[in-house]
């Protein structure tokens, strides 16, 4: 009843091809909208931003860049946190040697590094496919956090091996609070999220899932292969890259190695995984779940140690925290391959029949 | 009363040689699929390649279209003589073709697969793709327009939004096929395109062949099984057996050429 | 200097052989129902963790051996209904996707049950260099590294047997290359299914008590089981010999980098260089060793 399509034409192609086409689906797009850049800012707690949100919103960037090359264009990666970092530290050197840089060609000359460095790793997926591709990953995984925490120039010979990322500023206004952050991270996924999912919706998205499905009939109607496999991971990186930037300048604070470890990396696949695969608003579903899972946990096990008087070590928490995620993965890829996405997806179409069953 | 006078057949000018294969071998392995194939095929006609199964039907497509590399021999098409053709220079040159196990993008709607077609035509940049401004948004509304223009032809308009992978065989057979229009080829390959389709699918598909070979004037090379479609629409046929070249020449000739029919069709008892 | 070199050799040599026992299970799950296992790192971590933990609990030797043999028996049984046989159909790399979640859901539980605390796994055989060899050549080779070497000599040669002469190992070669013809010839599909991960668990159970006996039973073994990947890749992920050939490869080349090279570029280098060795090698030979090469048709 309230989601009902009827009435609302398209006479032209340019309407058919809109992000949303279905006016409810613009509206509640606004309110999303409202509420993330007028509410929430206004109502939430500093907790609420530096535990969550802002976590929540980079790591949906780097999922946005982990699916677009896995989920779009199928080049299965297990190094996304290396690109992260990457771009972290890319961004730190730009910011520390060219003086009087501004904080946003940082990041984004962060993203470009990584990019490269994607691109480089990138190379054997002309080669290898599938899971050998995943162990090539691997290795950039590896080698690059080695290479970080090694070579001394990278880290300008810091000592501890533990940076601290200096405050934020642009054009001399400083994003100190909580509140300021967030509302800087939220402006530069928002924008990064429409250009990725209007790359997704063009000609290049559709290499991409050509590549997926069928390579050799892809190279048959004269997709180049080579270039969209490169390009897939240049642009997935950058993601990753500015990504890694925000986590070390907007959330830890800190510019360390070792917070872009293998666990990260498999933290974002699950994030896709649950999320949904090949879909942009996967990522965000997927990382918001997987944000907010342990410290849901978190309280359960709190709640019942205080209720039963169980006296849970923290340990089991954690635990009980990989198993939960393990489970989950497998759950849904048993229930629902296609992720959260597409469980919205369902709902949607429910209520466009809603209250009649069919 | 007089007979109705016989309708004028339409004149289809069929040209000048536009491919010419000539001493094609291609083995893999120990495997010869084929031995010294040498056929032309001329502007604006349709030729059928027929032969038992095995006999290198679609390895011959293959090595037209880039996808095998054949051991000996050469291709010349349009003037240019070359070993064998990169798949992406193919796709340039103006060939485009089918499969015989249907090679959609199963992940994408028709809509999507049929405008991948329109790929080479595309020159927006990733980055005005990303912004969706001026050339990606002209361009992108330009061939979907192009596109839709195929889709009508091929009456497929009810399934445009759905994913490949949900249609029926015959429907994915006719996406396919607008997918290799939609590159608005000059030279089109059609492995067995009427594969598991009734007599109403297959006349409508006929049709369709027909229709895109006198309308457009593309030149059709296709392999078909089905004697009474290939004796009804080609201009010339082929054909193989073990990979060896049995039959060449107008449709009536071959069907009553001994070593044929002794191959492949039969005799009526 | 060559006796140095001799004895790194010889220690990477046999760690190698450690890396190939974690390799086996995964070529034999592969071998025989063409999923890749990445689980088969924390299957190891479990069946040592377990075997530690009914130890500790004061069960003898033996017992605690059989006992822990038969979880990981049923644990295998468990994971084959329960996650593989509802995702038969899916494509291979929701399958990986799905192991993936296994091993972090295998390592959770594991850790639940018996603690995350670093045991020490007393097997009676020393660390201990070898006598003569030590005084003859001035070689220093381990005790235990060379029975462990033997122990996986026997299991890859029995192994191989099994899937090569008996029937049931034909019919898990039939199951690996084409489920449904497998079926239409009467194989009792879940039945292989059943033994091929009842093996791959006692494979497991095998490595952890070898790499638990050398390095302590904790959380890293879980990063040990992950360098089999390159193993895989080197030795094919199809081929038993590859396996084992694969991991002396790894093994060696690790230990030999990490001596002579690692301390022109500050060491570490033990970390990455598997998985470098073995992109390297994929350029050149994406089936590995001793894999087929698979060609496409369309």
């Amino acid at each position: 009843m309230l989601y009902r399509e009827a009435g609302q034409f398209k006479s032209t192609y340019a309407a058919d091809a809109a992000i949303l086409p279905i006016r409810q689906d613009r509206i509640g797009l606004a309110l999303i909208l409202v509420v993330a850049f007028v509410v929430i800012p206004l109502t939430a707690t500093p907790y609420l931003f530096s535990a969550i949100l802002i976590p929540c919103l980079i790591l949906a960037l780097a999922a946005l860049g982990l699916n677009i090359l896995t989920g779009y264009a199928g080049q299965l990666s297990l190094g996304t946190a290396a690109f992260m970092a990457v771009g972290a530290f890319a961004s730190y050197n730009f910011l520390l040697r060219i003086p009087g840089i501004p904080l946003l060609l940082a990041f984004a000359g962060g993203g470009v590094m990584a990019a490269a460095v994607g691109i480089l790793f990138g190379l054997p997926s002309l080669r290898i496919r599938g899971f050998y591709l995943a162990v090539a990953t691997l290795a950039a995984q590896f080698f690059i956090l080695w290479f970080l925490t090694k070579v001394g120039w990278v880290t300008n010979y810091n000592s501890s091996g533990v940076i601290t990322a200096r405050g934020m500023v642009i054009a001399g206004y400083a994003f100190d609070s909580p509140q300021e952050k967030y509302l800087l991270v939220l402006t530069i996924v928002t924008l990064l999220a429409l250009a990725a999912k209007n790359m997704t919706r063009g000609n290049i998205g559709r290499q991409w899932m050509a590549i997926r499905d069928m390579d050799v009939a892809a190279e048959v109607i004269g997709i180049r292969p080579v270039r969209a496999k490169l390009l897939a991971f240049a642009v997935s990186s950058f993601y990753c890259g500015v990504a890694g930037a925000l986590y070390a300048y907007a959330y830890l604070g800190t510019v360390e190695p070792e917070a872009y470890n293998l666990d990260l990396s498999f933290r974002i696949l699950f994030m896709i995984i649950i999320g949904g695969i090949g879909t942009i608003l996967g990522a965000f579903l997927g990382s918001a779940f997987i944000v907010v899972m342990p410290i849901v946990l978190t309280i359960v096990v709190h709640f019942l140690d205080d209720t039963l008087h169980l006296s849970v070590a923290s340990s089991v928490a954690s635990n009980v925290e990989l198993m939960v995620f393990g489970g989950l993965i497998i759950f849904f890829l048993i229930v629902e391959p296609h992720g959260l996405a597409r469980i919205w997806q369902i709902t949607k179409e429910k209520l466009r029949l809603w209250p009649f069953p069919h | 009363m007089q007979p109705d006078p016989p309708l004028p057949t339409p004149t289809r000018r069929i040209g000048d040689v536009i491919l010419s294969l000539e001493h094609i071998s291609l083995a893999f392995g120990g495997v010869k699929a084929l031995s010294d194939i040498t056929f032309d095929v001329r502007e604006h006609e349709v030729r059928a390649i027929i032969g038992p199964n095995g006999a290198g039907k679609s390895s011959m497509l293959n090595v037209i279209n880039g996808v095998y590399r054949p051991q000996q021999g050469t291709i010349t098409y349009r003037g240019r003589v070359r070993r064998g053709m990169d798949s992406h220079d193919v796709a340039v040159a103006g060939i485009a073709r089918t499969f015989q196990n249907i090679a959609l993008f199963k992940g994408m709607t028709v809509l999507d697969n049929i405008m991948t077609g329109r790929n080479l035509k595309m020159h927006a940049s990733f980055i005005e793709q990303a912004i969706w401004i001026g050339r990606a948004r002209r361009e992108e509304l330009a061939h979907r327009a192009k596109v839709e223009e195929i889709i009508d032809f091929l009456e497929i308009q009810h399934i445009r939004k759905t994913p490949v992978g949900r249609l029926p065989y015959g429907l994915q057979k006719r996406v396919e096929l607008a997918r290799a229009l939609a590159a608005e080829p000059s030279l089109l390959l059609l492995d067995e395109p009427m594969a598991g389709m009734n007599v109403e699918e297959k006349q409508d598909m006929c049709r369709f062949i027909l229709d895109v070979n006198e309308q457009y004037g593309t030149t059709i090379v296709l392999i078909e099984h089905d004697m009474g479609v290939v004796m009804d629409i080609s201009d010339r046929v082929v054909v193989l057996d073990y990979g060896r070249k049995i039959g060449d020449g107008d449709p009536a000739a071959v069907r009553g050429s001994k070593a044929v029919i002794d191959a492949y069709l039969g005799v009526a008892h | 200097m060559i006796s140095f070199f001799f004895e790194v050799l010889i220690g990477g040599l046999l760690s190698g052989v450690m890396y190939s026992l974690v390799a086996l299970g995964f070529v034999l799950i592969y071998k025989a129902s063409g999923v890749f296992n990445f689980a088969q790192g924390s299957l190891v971590f479990f069946a040592a963790l377990t075997f530690v933990g009914l130890t500790e609990h004061g069960l003898s030797f033996g017992v605690a051996l059989v006992a822990t043999l038969a979880v990981m028996i049923v644990l295998g049984l468990l994971i084959e209904r329960l996650v593989l046989r509802p995702l038969v159909n899916q494509p291979q790399i929701s399958l990986f996707m799905a192991t993936i979640g296994l091993s972090f859901f295998i390592e959770g539980l594991a850790q639940l049950l018996w603690g995350a605390n670093v045991r020490g796994l007393e097997l009676g055989i020393q660390d201990e260099p070898i006598k003569w060899l030590s005084d003859v050549a001035g070689i220093n080779v381990s005790k235990f590294d060379l029975v462990a070497a033997g122990i996986a000599a026997v299991l890859v040669a029995g192994l191989g047997l099994f899937f090569s002469r008996t029937r049931i190992g034909r019919a898990l070669r039939a199951v690996a290359d084409d489920h449904q013809a497998a079926l239409a010839v009467g194989i009792p599909l879940q039945q292989i299914w059943g033994i091929v991960w009842a093996v791959a668990g006692f494979v497991a159970l095998v490595a952890g008590m070898l790499w638990g006996a050398r390095n302590g039973v904790q959380f890293a073994l879980t990063f040990v089981a992950l360098k089999a990947l390159p193993v895989l890749i080197l030795g094919g992920f199809e081929s038993i010999p590859g396996a084992i050939v694969g991991g002396l490869i790894i093994g060696a080349t690790e230990k030999l980098a990490e001596v002579f090279l690692g301390p022109y570029v500050g060491g570490g280098i033990e970390g990455w260089f598997p998985y470098v060795l073995a992109l390297l090698f994929l350029l050149v030979r994406p089936e590995g060793l001793f894999g087929e090469k698979i060609i496409r048709r369309i």
